[in-house]
């Protein structure tokens, strides 16, 4: 049986699902809910200056009858009183001692402020700090949250001010809404942080009310950009995540890997890039904090399946796959096959690859049904067909190398190689 | 007891024929369904309706909330959209084509999509189109069934101005007065008629009928073309020994009276037998089991894998407690003081397929009799033979002979529908009259 055991600079927890800082984690009652459920750690709601939310605060993307596949909000930090914050969280940490409690912080922008938010937090018994460098909304407007993480220099001198006074591990949340990640990673650590995690929400606008003309989240009539995150957004997350994976001095810090994760499986596709655990938000506020059972489950049949008996052991197998473009094998050519037997000839292959593919699909018009099968001498191995086709498995994509030899781009430019004749 | 009628109170008439489709009770469960169609390419669903509906785009319509588009999509295909979502046997056109039934997957509820979008556009009185400005050509349509009504309306979008000749009271055809009224009430084939001639330009005269009211003659004359859309007649006699009894009755007369009086005064019997075991024969079951009537045997003289109704009905048949025998064929109906008593059968056996391509029924020689109070007799309706003759049109059998673009031997007479082909479905009969309707404009030259 796997171990789930986590230990992510050395705070420990029972397995690596954390709760985001969110509206899940603002209060003691929730919180002791998300550990009776079962869940490993929390990022308390970050603590900082006094604020005034908002009504609404939330709106989503839907698709196609399903909801939520991507969540957006406008709250800002945690609007309760900092003395009730700090005493919910040691009374916390002494009832559920076996799991991790971080407290996320977002200081005024002056190191005396800083400093005390630390030591008050450290107070509590917390066992980790994480600094919220990434809110796009609501603090970047007083200079705060992402407009820290936005600035590598600011960030780097936030930074240091924390590790100042800071005796428990500091982790630094970092902003997606800026085109590299991997400046702000290396400053911040340059700073003195112990750990990283990424990503913090994605500035937004998830849509418009087509009778007000507002777009939500509607408050009095108006609506701002706001935090997207969930469901939609953890291609982007992992691909900021692989790039820390990759950056020589970004990776030699741990991550927590943050967009999107909704089951086990989008928690390992995280850890494969290297990230050591995960935190967890939209998928917790849509379903409640049940969800993680399924998650501690699935992901230790999975790693029973594949032999791995602790975390640690696949944490970043997936980073060496991640090449770049002119490194790819062109000789690698790949031939859609459609099983006959498995059609259920809905035309999908057929209209996508001859729309707006490379007309590489046969149809035999009959009735009711048609019968599609592949021009293989025209097919590019794109994927399109076997993405679109509704049947597991009936698509297949088979490999026919153009040439034994691995043959990259630059290699080709070198011989002189004829271009696609397409 | 024998026959009799106001068997059951007025409340369990009102349970046994409201209508059996259940409509979507919110927007949620259809969009719902509609997010399960995968939207197939040059889809079998498409291209198992005899009217072409765009299946996938009116489901993608519901999907997006584009409500009144779904209901144009439909009705622009078929303008009885509305009433073919309920009497359509699409367990074996639509949604027997549907791709999920090759993953033996439940198919989409193609037909309950479609009453959504065609309820919400009857009830709400939707003007989904305009009719072009009048051009002056009069064009007299024989018949308001399915045939009629879609040919009138497909003309008059186009300017034409259409009078509609109908020999009973309502409009609707065999939907208001051949079908079980608990798939389609009177109700909503009433709305169904007044939401297709709202488009105008439609002028429908009742208690019209042709030979007795009207003659072809005069409408060739009053008209620059006619339609005939009169349908099929009197049911088939079983032409056996007994069949002038009392308590003997056909389907079809038993299904008109149903549907044209209040159903405590409809007369049923204790122990009813049913002929035949087609869509009708069914309808006139499944109706004398919820006047009351005790036991319902249906007799059917092949076995149920030839049987012309779809599983679905039969399976309504059976919920509604009838039985049934098969490979039995009625020999004689032996009466007691003029009224039907019993009812002798042969048994029969499966021989070579005849034209039909199912096996023929054999007689084996061998009989049994039963107890009966009344036979309905549902083996089929015969054309209006002597109707077709009278008027000099060319037939087979009283089936009104047409060209590919539904001409009659008789210049400017077109014809579609049941009066064509014998007798089909609704939604046979609503593309015959579009087709129809595209001959009679290609004959007047617009377009």
């Amino acid at each position: 049986m796997a171990n789930l055991q986590s230990s992510f600079l050395g705070i420990k927890s029972p397995n690596p699902f954390w709760l985001a800082s969110a509206p899940p984690t603002d209060k003691k009652i929730n919180v002791l809910r998300a550990f009776e459920a079962g869940w490993g750690g929390v990022v308390w709601k970050t603590l900082g200056s006094q604020v005034k939310n908002v009504s609404s605060r939330y709106s989503t993307l839907d698709y196609n009858g399903q909801k939520v596949m991507g969540f957006n909000n406008i709250e800002l930090i945690s609007d309760r009183p900092l003395e009730i914050n700090l005493k919910e969280i040691r009374e916390v940490v002494r009832e559920f001692p076996d799991r991790a409690m971080i407290v996320s912080l977002m200081a005024d922008n002056d190191r005396k402020s800083w400093h005390e938010m630390v030591k008050k937090t450290e107070d509590t018994g917390a066992h980790g700090i994480e600094l919220n460098f990434g809110c796009p909304h609501g603090m970047v407007e007083r200079g705060m949250g992402a407009s820290v993480g936005q600035d590598p220099e600011i960030a780097k001198m936030v930074v240091e001010w924390v590790m100042e006074v800071a005796k428990i591990p500091v982790i630094t949340k970092l902003t997606p809404n800026v085109h590299s990640v991997v400046p702000a990673a290396q400053a911040v650590i340059a700073g003195g942080t112990n750990g990283l995690s990424l990503i913090n929400t994605i500035q937004s606008v998830t849509g418009i009310d087509l009778d007000t003309l507002v777009p939500n989240p509607n408050v009095g009539g108006k609506s701002v950009f706001g935090g997207y995150c969930g469901p939609a957004v953890k291609p982007i997350a992992l691909k900021f995540l692989t790039t820390l994976s990759q950056d020589k001095i970004a990776k030699q810090v741990p991550i927590s890997g943050i967009g999107g994760i909704s089951t086990w499986r989008d928690a390992v596709e995280f850890m494969l890039l290297g990230s050591s655990n995960v935190q967890v938000c939209t998928s917790a506020m849509h379903y409640g904090f049940r969800i993680v059972r399924d998650m501690c489950d699935g992901l230790s049949n999975w790693m029973d399946e594949k032999g791995y008996k602790t975390i640690d052991e696949f944490v970043g197998l997936s980073v060496q796959n991640v090449t770049r473009w002119e490194e790819l094998d062109i000789n690698y050519h790949i031939i859609a096959n459609i099983d006959q037997d498995k059609c259920i000839h809905c035309g999908l292959c057929y209209i996508a690859c001859e729309d707006t593919s490379h007309q590489s699909i046969n149809i035999e018009r009959g009735n009711p049904y048609n019968k599609y099968t592949i021009k293989e001498e025209e097919c590019v191995g794109c994927n399109l067909c076997k993405i679109v086709c509704p049947v597991n498995d009936c698509i297949t994509m088979e490999e026919h190398r153009k040439a034994p030899e691995y043959l990259n781009w630059i290699e080709f430019q070198k011989r002189g190689l004829p271009l696609n004749d397409h | 007891m024998g026959i009799k009628n106001n068997r059951l109170s007025t409340e369990e008439l009102v349970a046994n024929f409201s209508d059996i489709h259940p409509p979507f009770e919110h927007a949620e469960g259809a969009i719902l369904e509609a997010n399960r169609c995968i939207n197939c390419y040059d889809a079998p669903c498409t291209k198992s309706c005899p009217t072409s509906i765009d299946v996938p785009l009116f489901i993608k319509q519901i999907s997006s909330g584009n409500i009144k588009g779904s209901a144009r999509t439909i009705f622009s295909s078929n303008i009885m959209g509305g009433g073919c979502s309920k009497v359509c046997p699409v367990e074996k056109l639509c949604e027997g084509a549907c791709v999920y039934n090759l993953r033996e997957e439940e198919p989409i509820s193609i037909a309950k999509l479609q009453r959504y979008s065609t309820g919400i556009a009857i009830h709400e009185k939707w003007k989904l189109f305009e009719r072009k400005p009048s051009n002056g050509k009069k064009v007299a349509v024989v018949g308001a069934g399915p045939a009629g009504l879609a040919c009138a309306h497909a003309l008059s979008l186009q300017g034409i101005d259409v009078t509609i000749f109908e020999k009973e009271e309502k409009g609707g055809g065999l939907m208001t007065y051949g079908v079980a009224a608990y798939k389609v009430t009177p109700q909503s084939c009433k709305e169904e008629v007044d939401y297709i001639t709202s488009i105008g330009g439609i002028d429908i005269q009742y208690k019209k009928e042709l030979g007795k009211d009207i003659t072809l003659a005069e409408l060739q004359k009053k008209y620059n073309a006619v339609f005939l859309g009169i349908g099929v007649g009197v049911a088939r006699e079983l032409s056996i020994p007994g069949e002038d009894l009392e308590g003997v009755e056909d389907a079809i007369s038993f299904i008109y009276n149903l549907r044209t009086n209040d159903y405590s005064k409809i007369s049923v019997g204790d122990k009813v037998a049913v002929i035949g075991m087609g869509m009708t024969a069914i309808d006139a079951a499944t109706q004398s089991k919820r006047l009351g009537a005790k036991e319902v045997t249906m007799i059917y003289r092949r076995t149920e894998n030839e049987k012309p109704c779809t599983d679905v009905e039969l399976d309504l048949a059976k919920l509604d407690g009838c039985s049934f025998i098969w490979l039995a064929a009625p020999k004689e109906i032996i009466g007691e003081n003029g009224k039907a008593k019993k009812l002798i059968c042969t048994k029969m056996k499966l021989g070579e397929p005849d034209a039909s391509g199912r096996r023929a029924p054999v007689d084996t020689g061998e009989t049994f009799t039963m107890d009966v109070d009344m036979v309905i007799k549902a083996a089929g309706q015969i054309p209006f033979e002597e109707l077709v003759a009278k008027s000099e049109l060319k037939n087979n059998g009283g089936k009104i002979s047409i060209t590919k673009s539904a001409e009659t031997n008789l210049k400017g007479v077109f014809a579609g529908g049941d009066a064509v082909n014998g007798g089909k479905e609704v939604v046979d009969a609503v593309q015959a009259g579009k087709d129809a309707a595209k001959g009679i404009l290609t004959y007047l030259g617009i377009k």
